[in-house]
């Protein structure tokens, strides 16, 4: 393994591998030292009277066997790419996530690429406009977006443009009179392009675009906030001073020289902020009633449904560290003198 | 102390004032309900769901309740309940952190290894899953919270320990004979407190998101409290009142943006490559 790019890859694998490894550690310790049990949380009332309808449920889940037995009878499922069964959903916990997976990154892969957008654009214009009134209003704007509940903005989103105004469609995926696309990915948006299916793509995009928008709010203003100051710094540079004193253009300084530059803090601030876009997808998918991995998490949780949060769990942190990737490649793509190591 | 000389720069600025005044303005709000509050936050009255008008000015909820006077009462709840998560989460975070940072080797490398557990983790997800887990309620919501808080704090205070331990005037002090503890509490400590504050007055905002958030979803607070997370999700059962989930939303928005505004400011005037910048500004 003597390729740096090997070697790369190999520790950034290990590192994920720990990092599933820690996750389902927690959230089984986590669900087991607490006093909630999921019999409770799953069985009715009058079965829970039932002591043999109880003990079932107890066998068929695994739970009469002593913790780390249980613990290493999931990782031993886990390896052979089973995630257990749902105790709420009764069906395998992956066939689940296949279900609820792409909604979701629909919707935070729309509100990343706004976010990118809106946020390093209105960045660049507060950085050039320094303590001018545009970029007081955008400092107020950016602390705005980070400030505002999400799950309230969702529903002022939601009653102003659906329920008053009527110019976006409402919950869900796609118009309630449509059929899905085709699967082959899952993202509507993508199969129904794929199947030329152009009114399901409309109807995708337009049911996406309001929640989209809502989730990036946050992200658009701390996009914001960094583009601002990480431009800022770049623009006291030498070599910007030199290349104006040269007299190159104002946008080939600003897209050639400051932003290229400027892009590697920023786009370490986006790779985090992925993490709360995940985050803000419970409350935004419970207001718009998408069916995703925010709202299959709220209703795992609530029920203790333990292979169900983990298996959310192990998602995230997948597209955690697959994110981390993105990032580190496209720091060497941006910045030639980054080297992997 | 050169923070503290800074600060009044920070205070000239507009945004830091408007934070100040209405972050101060709702602390009076919390203190004072009973006596600002026009009605009995739990009183039902008729009609149920009125608009907002004159008698109540915020409208009324589906069981006709003041909302103006739940929201005055709920900043009895959401307040004190968020300053005493950010500070329990200093002193946790904090004192972890610093642990780390002082002692380090595997009592350092145990605590930061946990927090990068936590941070791996979706804040949400993982406060749903523990508050749903202890049970529903207030004071579970903020133990959720709290699991989740801790971590940023230690991170900062770990690596600002670092950088200061080995600072002359350190050694020199356990040269003198200081023990670890009394180095750490007298000449590390007081030194990294600064940018530790910033980051509370930042996570002040965040806290009580999270929080409301965690009610909003049923997670929270129980009715009749009026907590501003469970009265917004009250107004997703009635569409058509608007202002059922307008106001506590406008309310949780207000608070934390006035701390983020306090924070903001805080943070630019410690940070010494800005703070020349609004030196220049406020002359």
């Amino acid at each position: 393994m003597r390729h740096p790019l090997a070697r790369f890859l190999l520790r950034r694998i290990a590192v994920a591998v720990l990092l599933g490894l820690g996750i389902t550690l927690v959230t089984f310790v986590l669900t087991n030292l607490v006093p909630g049990d999921p019999v409770t949380a799953n069985l009715g009332q009058r079965a829970l009277g039932d002591p043999a309808i109880v003990a079932q449920f107890r066998a068929e889940h695994g739970l009469d066997k002593s913790l780390p037995v249980q613990y290493l009878t999931y990782l031993g499922g886990l390896v052979q790419g089973d995630l257990g069964m749902s105790q709420q959903s009764h069906r395998p916990v992956l066939d689940d996530l296949a279900e609820f997976v792409p909604s979701t990154i629909e919707l935070a892969g729309g509100a990343i690429l706004i976010s990118l957008v809106a946020g390093v654009a209105f960045g660049v214009i507060a950085a050039l406009r320094r303590d001018r009134l545009s970029d007081q209003v955008l400092r107020v704007l950016s602390l705005v977006g980070i400030s505002v509940p999400t799950f309230w903005l969702a529903l002022v989103a939601f009653y102003v443009f659906f329920f008053r105004l009527q110019i976006t469609p409402g919950s869900g995926r796609i118009a309630p009179d449509m059929n899905a696309p085709p699967g082959v990915t899952g993202l509507y948006t993508l199969d129904a392009a794929l199947a030329g299916q152009w009114d399901v793509f409309a109807s995708a995009v337009g049911h996406l675009l309001t929640p989209a928008l809502v989730l990036a709010a946050y992200t658009i203003g701390l996009l914001t906030r960094f583009t601002r100051s990480a431009v800022l710094e770049v623009l006291g540079q030498d070599y910007v001073r030199a290349a104006r004193a040269k007299g190159l253009p104002g946008r080939v300084i600003l897209f050639r020289y400051v932003l290229r530059s400027a892009l590697v803090p920023i786009i370490t601030v986006a790779g985090l902020a992925f993490g709360s876009l995940l985050s803000g997808t419970v409350l935004v998918e419970s207001v718009f009633a998408r069916p995703g991995i925010g709202q299959y998490a709220y209703k795992s949780a609530t029920t203790l449904d333990l292979p169900a949060v983990m298996g959310v769990g192990l998602v995230v942190g997948c597209v955690y560290v697959l994110i981390n990737l993105v990032v580190d490649i496209l720091y060497g793509v941006i910045d030639p003198r980054v080297r992997l190591a | 102390m050169r923070i503290l000389s800074r600060l009044p720069e920070a205070w000239r600025q507009p945004l830091a004032i408007a934070g100040g005044v209405v972050a101060l303005a709702w602390l009076v709000i919390a203190a004072a309900a009973p006596l600002l509050a026009p009605h009995d936050p739990l009183a039902q009255d008729l009609p149920r769901l009125a608009a907002p008008g004159p008698g109540h000015w915020f409208g009324t909820d589906q069981l006709g309740r003041d909302i103006l006077s739940r929201i005055m009462y709920g900043a009895r709840v959401s307040i004190p309940l968020t300053l005493l998560l950010v500070v329990l989460s200093l002193l946790i975070g904090g004192l972890l952190g610093a642990c780390a940072g002082y002692f380090g080797r595997w009592v350092g490398e145990g605590i930061m290894r946990l927090a990068d557990l936590v941070f791996a983790f979706p804040t949400v997800i993982l406060a749903m899953v523990v508050a749903a887990a202890l049970g529903a309620s207030l004071t579970n919501a903020v133990l959720a919270v709290l699991v989740v808080a801790w971590p940023a704090y230690a991170r900062v205070t770990r690596g600002l320990v670092l950088g200061m331990r080995e600072r002359e005037f350190v050694l020199s002090g356990r040269l003198l004979g200081f023990s670890a503890w009394k180095s750490l509490r007298v000449d590390v400590l007081p030194n990294v407190t600064g940018p530790i504050l910033v980051l509370a007055t930042l996570d002040i905002g965040t806290a009580l998101l999270l929080l409301s958030g965690l009610s909003f979803l049923g997670l929270g607070a129980k009715p009749p409290s009026p907590e501003w997370g469970a009265m917004v999700a009250s107004g997703v059962e009635v569409f058509d009142s608007w202002w059922v989930a307008t106001f506590p939303g406008l309310a949780i928005l207000t608070v934390v943006l006035a701390f983020n505004f306090l924070g903001d400011t805080l943070r630019d005037a410690l940070d010494p490559r800005t703070a020349r910048a609004i030196k220049e500004r406020a002359l």
